[in-house]
């Protein structure tokens, strides 16, 4: 039989195409317009070619929130990943208390982001807030308003008490796939506790292991909401993250010009540590697997 | 190595059991022999694996105790028990190489290591994975990893009894066969008292000594596999070994007699009592002859012939009636007649073998 060869079919891909053009492609194409013009006003564009990109890059503001960022990212995944998986371990297996422990560790992460910065806010303040008075009449002088220390053991504990349950579920889902006859195994092998953890346990929660830091990496590093309501950057610029930065640059500031350029380069620093990480842990994971 | 001793045993999975029903294992009493291969045979749940739980340790009885040799170990946590268990699926440990997992039960006990390399390396030559103990256990067949699981449980020396919870059911069949011929080897090399439990009736026999039969959360027979044969102590044994299962027939006894329900009567060889409930008799396929003339006419339904044999499927009395048909043998040419081989017919009492009068099976 002939085949009928025609290309119609892509006309199918169309409404996805103009769908994703408007929600993505657009947008963004906006922000990269504005990473190479200069503009006066009156939407008159003015070609800047790579200043202000260049301008970023040896910008001393960027790399001081570049650092903080990154330093903010480390802290809190050797936090919450070793936390996380403590937690999981010691929750209980079944019954109503199992139940009971999930809903709970799943309450923060129902509760919408600027709620968390403002109960965190309220929480730690010297005159109202239980935490912030607590620790006043202890005699510890704690002010998150004036001392980088305390705003940035602020911003932690936030995120540790936002964040850590989801560490904790992913890693309760992977410890729960594992079947009873492992740990029976180990009883007979007598297996000490930290063999069962680095030889059953561990090794089953791997993957959802790295789908947990992956997204603690992401979303902590595009961190924004909380920090903002809590320490709104401060003191100074001492909890100024890359998003703080970037939206005091592009909306306080209205420097469209490098804020679109620091917009890229932000988005790149994502996707590349994203899928470096990704692909030495499956790499990894097949080099195990294969040998 | 010592004696396994069930004494008042007894387990229920619910927290306050009712009635017997409630009990995945009804109170039992026996003494497994130091250095016995024992195949704990049934259908699925049965009470098998729960049994092999208690003697392991892993699950609490409800009631009754449990001693290795004098010692009462109902308490002892598994790790205390020194006993060696293979689960029915592969348990290894994914990310050490073949060598550490069978190395690692020998470590976990601060063993010496030359001796753990040496020992390791004889249980390798064993399982045939000699080959491959370099390289990690991820990625191997589930064949391979129930090997190294066998091995691992074989590793220690010294250990009480080795406990196989199915062990053989995701190994291609050609390998089931070599395995356990391996095990039988190792169990006459090291006489470590050995427990296999199984559903299947030929690995069952094959491996074991004894045959421990359970049923409903009982056991129901204890013996070697001829007694199983020959004279199984309930009718589940009769129906769960051979192939086909035991003839079981309705009948009435009456002395030295049997009046099956369409009024023939059998003789039975010896004299039994009074006996109460439902009564039956029970002969084994390979016990009936098809005549021409004597014993009782029956109806052949059909004929499956399964290489070495025959199988006469037929009705008797209402009921199902297999013969075995040995090979070269032909079908009477008339109505075909039945006749049972003398001493080879037992009677039961709801379900239970009746033994006959002694004094009066002698005369």
């Amino acid at each position: 039989m002939q085949k009928i060869q025609n290309n119609k079919a892509w006309l199918l891909v169309l409404p996805v195409l103009v769908l994703v053009a408007f929600s993505a492609v657009v947008p963004l194409m906006t922000v990269v317009n504005y990473a190479f013009n200069d503009t006066f006003g009156n939407n008159q564009f003015f070609w800047a070619g790579l200043e202000w990109f260049d301008e970023m890059v040896h910008s001393d503001r960027l790399h001081g929130a570049l650092g903080r960022q990154v330093l903010f990212s480390a802290i809190i995944l050797a936090i919450e990943v070793p936390l996380g998986i403590f937690v999981a371990l010691n929750m209980p297996k079944q019954s109503f208390w199992a139940s009971f422990c999930l809903v709970v560790m799943a309450l923060p992460l129902l509760i919408p982001f600027n709620v968390v910065g403002t109960i965190w806010q309220i929480f730690g303040r010297t005159d109202i807030g239980l935490l912030g008075h607590s620790l006043a009449a202890l005699g510890v002088d704690y002010n998150y308003t004036n001392d980088p220390i305390d705003a940035w053991a602020t911003v932690i504990v936030m995120d540790v008490w936002h964040w850590t349950s989801l560490v904790a579920l992913l890693c309760y889902a992977g410890l729960q796939s594992i079947p009873q006859a492992y740990y029976q195994a180990a009883k007979i092998d007598q297996a000490s506790r930290w063999a069962v953890f680095r030889y059953i346990e561990l090794p089953k929660m791997k993957g959802v292991l790295l789908i947990a830091i992956l997204l603690r990496f992401m979303d902590s590093f595009m961190i924004y909401t909380e920090p903002f309501v809590v320490t709104g950057g401060g003191p100074g610029n001492a909890t100024t993250f890359l998003s703080i930065d970037l939206v005091k640059m592009a909306v306080g500031q209205f420097d469209l010009g490098p804020a679109a350029a620091f917009s890229l380069m932000y988005f790149l620093v994502i996707m590349l540590v994203s899928w470096v990480f990704y692909t030495v842990m499956t790499n990894l994971d097949k080099a195990e697997a294969g040998q | 190595m010592a004696q396994i001793t069930l004494e008042n045993l007894a387990h229920s999975y619910s927290a306050n059991p009712k009635s017997e029903a409630d009990y995945a294992l009804k109170e039992m009493n026996h003494v497994w022999q130091d250095g016995g291969a024992y195949a704990l045979l049934g259908s699925s749940g049965c009470g098998k694996t729960t049994l092999l739980n208690i003697i392991s340790g892993l699950l609490r009885p409800s009631q009754g105790r449990i001693l290795f040799g004098a010692q009462d170990v109902t308490e002892a946590p598994t790790t205390q028990r020194n006993i060696a268990q293979v689960f029915q699926f592969p348990v290894v440990y994914d990310t050490m190489t073949v060598r550490d997992n069978l190395a690692f039960p020998l470590r976990n006990r601060g063993m010496d290591a030359a001796y753990i390399k040496s020992r390791v390396d004889q249980i390798a030559a064993m399982i045939g994975m000699e080959a491959m103990l370099a390289r990690k256990a991820q990625g191997l067949t589930a064949d391979a990893k129930q090997k190294i699981s066998l091995g691992r449980g074989m590793v220690r020396e010294d250990v009480n009894a080795i406990l196989f919870d199915e062990p053989l059911t995701v190994i291609d069949p050609n390998m089931k066969w070599e395995l356990r011929t391996q095990l039988k080897q190792l169990h006459r090399q090291f006489g470590h008292t050995m427990i296999y439990v199984t559903h299947d009736q030929t690995e069952a026999l094959t491996f074991a000594d004894k045959v421990v039969v359970m049923y409903d959360g009982r056991v129901v027979q204890m013996g070697t596999p001829e007694e199983l044969f020959e004279t199984p102590a309930h009718t589940f044994v009769g129906y769960f070994i051979g192939s086909p299962g035991m003839n079981f027939l309705d009948a009435r006894i009456d002395g030295s007699k049997a009046v099956l329900t369409n009024g023939e009567t059998v003789d039975l060889g010896a004299r039994y009592g009074d006996l109460s409930g439902r009564t039956q008799i029970g002969v084994r396929p390979e016990h009936a002859v098809l005549t021409d003339q004597g014993g009782l006419p029956l109806s052949i339904r059909r004929i499956e012939d399964v290489g070495r044999h025959r199988i006469v499927r037929a009705e008797l009395s209402g009921a199902v009636f297999n013969i075995i048909l040995p090979e070269g043998e032909g079908l009477p040419a008339d109505t075909p007649r039945v006749s049972f081989l003398p001493g080879k017919i037992g009677a039961y009492a709801d379900d239970w073998r009746v033994a006959p009068h002694a004094m009066e099976r002698a005369a």
